[in-house]
């Protein structure tokens, strides 16, 4: 159960990080998407809904994304759609409906570092930093791996343009479902990456089997043997919605899957 | 907290509470088309608009409506009247409960989408269950009333 003090627009980043910070208990809000699903007593609730945080930018390196934009305006944007082969869309078409699309914000998300987040998997396998409003600029990678320093809240973030593959496989009991397991891949030139989310631990890079298969051709035996590099170095875990021996089996499937599609596309 | 927003066309000041979700409070305002359901963001059957966006208000803080236009079930009757009877003629609106929620995000989809294809309808309306009927009717009832097979509306 969630419980709110008070609640509180704040008209700038500086006033909303001192409203953050003047307690323990105070909490930023992105959509409130997922919130009632946890349990939390909150002082001040911080929302950021009036600070011009919902955007799209395109710019010619990179794409400048607001922490308040939603998972359909992700989900829509024909730039990012063209650019990354619809990776985006694919990660989040599944989730849910598109009314909690509407509601759920990006920067709660990566803030969150939720473990049955799909977005999440297909952002690693991109060039991607986040923008922390005090903590700076950190790489998508190190900030699922480690979190903020200290309490911050999530401004922007900005995806490198390169240029490759981009694959999103996900195993569900049923569309509109969490994800049992997910993975994404990207490629650019010899260059793969790897990660696997909903483990149900929070999404990983796969170093090891991105190593493997770097420069390697992608025959039947390469493909097998980069399944069994995965499903080794990654840590697979049991809840209601599956087992680890069951996520460990489906890993190897997934990354297939995406390795084919990937050879598909060069052909 | 006060929150001064639009229902239906009519300003309102509400006295909420910080942690009061928009779900409870239309319904406290008498707006019972706004239905309880899962009330974990999941089934879409208390779907309303918010400043025109499909939103599930089960999982909508009331107080971000503040200064913000809600439209409920209740504030659409004519054109929800259109889609029921689409429903109805199929056999897909049998026990009703989740037809408020449908319905407003069948009207979601007219707003955004022009002639929207088989998969975007499915989009749209994927984050709203039947237990009754299934879906294949359902499409086939947007289908036709999106193709603007309209019908008087029974008194």
């Amino acid at each position: 159960m969630i419980t709110i003090r008070t609640y509180y627009f704040p008209e700038t980043m500086e006033a909303a990080y001192e409203k953050l910070t003047e307690r323990r208990n105070n909490a930023v809000i992105g959509g409130g998407g997922y919130l009632k699903l946890g349990s939390k007593a909150i002082g001040t609730a911080v929302d950021l809904s009036n600070l011009g945080l919902d955007y799209i930018k395109e710019e010619e390196k990179s794409f400048e994304i607001g922490a308040m934009t939603t998972f359909a305006g992700m989900m829509l944007h024909e730039g990012l759609n063209q650019h990354f082969n619809n990776l985006f869309q694919r990660a989040i078409e599944d989730i849910v409906g598109m009314q909690l699309k509407n509601m759920v914000t990006i920067g709660a998300t990566i803030y969150s570092r939720y473990g049955f987040s799909d977005f999440l998997t297909a952002l690693l396998v991109t060039t991607t930093k986040v923008k922390l409003y005090k903590g700076g600029w950190i790489s998508l990678n190190e900030f699922l791996e480690n979190g903020p320093k200290e309490r911050d809240i999530v401004e922007k973030i900005s995806i490198e343009k390169t240029k490759g593959f981009y694959s999103f496989q996900d195993l569900r009991g049923s569309s509109s479902d969490y994800s049992i397991l997910n993975l994404a891949l990207s490629k650019e030139g010899d260059h793969y990456r790897i990660a696997l989310g909903a483990r149900p631990g929070r999404a990983k890079l796969a170093v090891k089997t991105m190593a493997f298969l770097e420069g390697k051709e992608l025959s039947e035996e390469h493909m097998e043997k980069a399944g069994e590099v995965l499903t080794k170095e990654m840590v697979f875990g049991t809840n209601g919605r599956g087992s680890k021996e069951y996520r460990r089996a489906m890993g190897k499937v997934l990354l297939k899957k995406a390795l084919q599609e990937g050879s598909i596309h060069e052909d | 907290m006060k929150i001064k927003v639009t229902i239906n066309g009519k300003e309102k000041e509400l006295e909420i509470a910080p942690d009061d979700y928009l779900s409870e409070v239309l319904r406290k305002e008498g707006l019972l088309g706004v239905k309880k359901g899962c009330d974990t963001e999941s089934c879409g059957l208390c779907t309303i608009h918010l400043e025109d966006v499909a939103v599930l208000s089960c999982g909508t803080l009331a107080a971000k409506a503040d200064g913000k236009s809600i439209t409920t079930i209740e504030g659409v009757r004519e054109k929800a009247e259109q889609v029921r009877y689409q429903l109805a003629k199929r056999g897909v609106d049998q026990c009703g409960f989740c037809a408020p929620g449908t319905i407003m995000s069948i009207l979601y989809l007219e707003k955004v989408v022009e002639n929207p294809t088989d998969e975007e309808i499915n989009r749209y309306l994927k984050g709203n269950f039947c237990r009754c009927s299934g879906y294949v009717g359902q499409l086939e009832a947007v289908k036709s009333y999106l193709e603007g097979q309209k019908h008087e509306v029974c008194e």
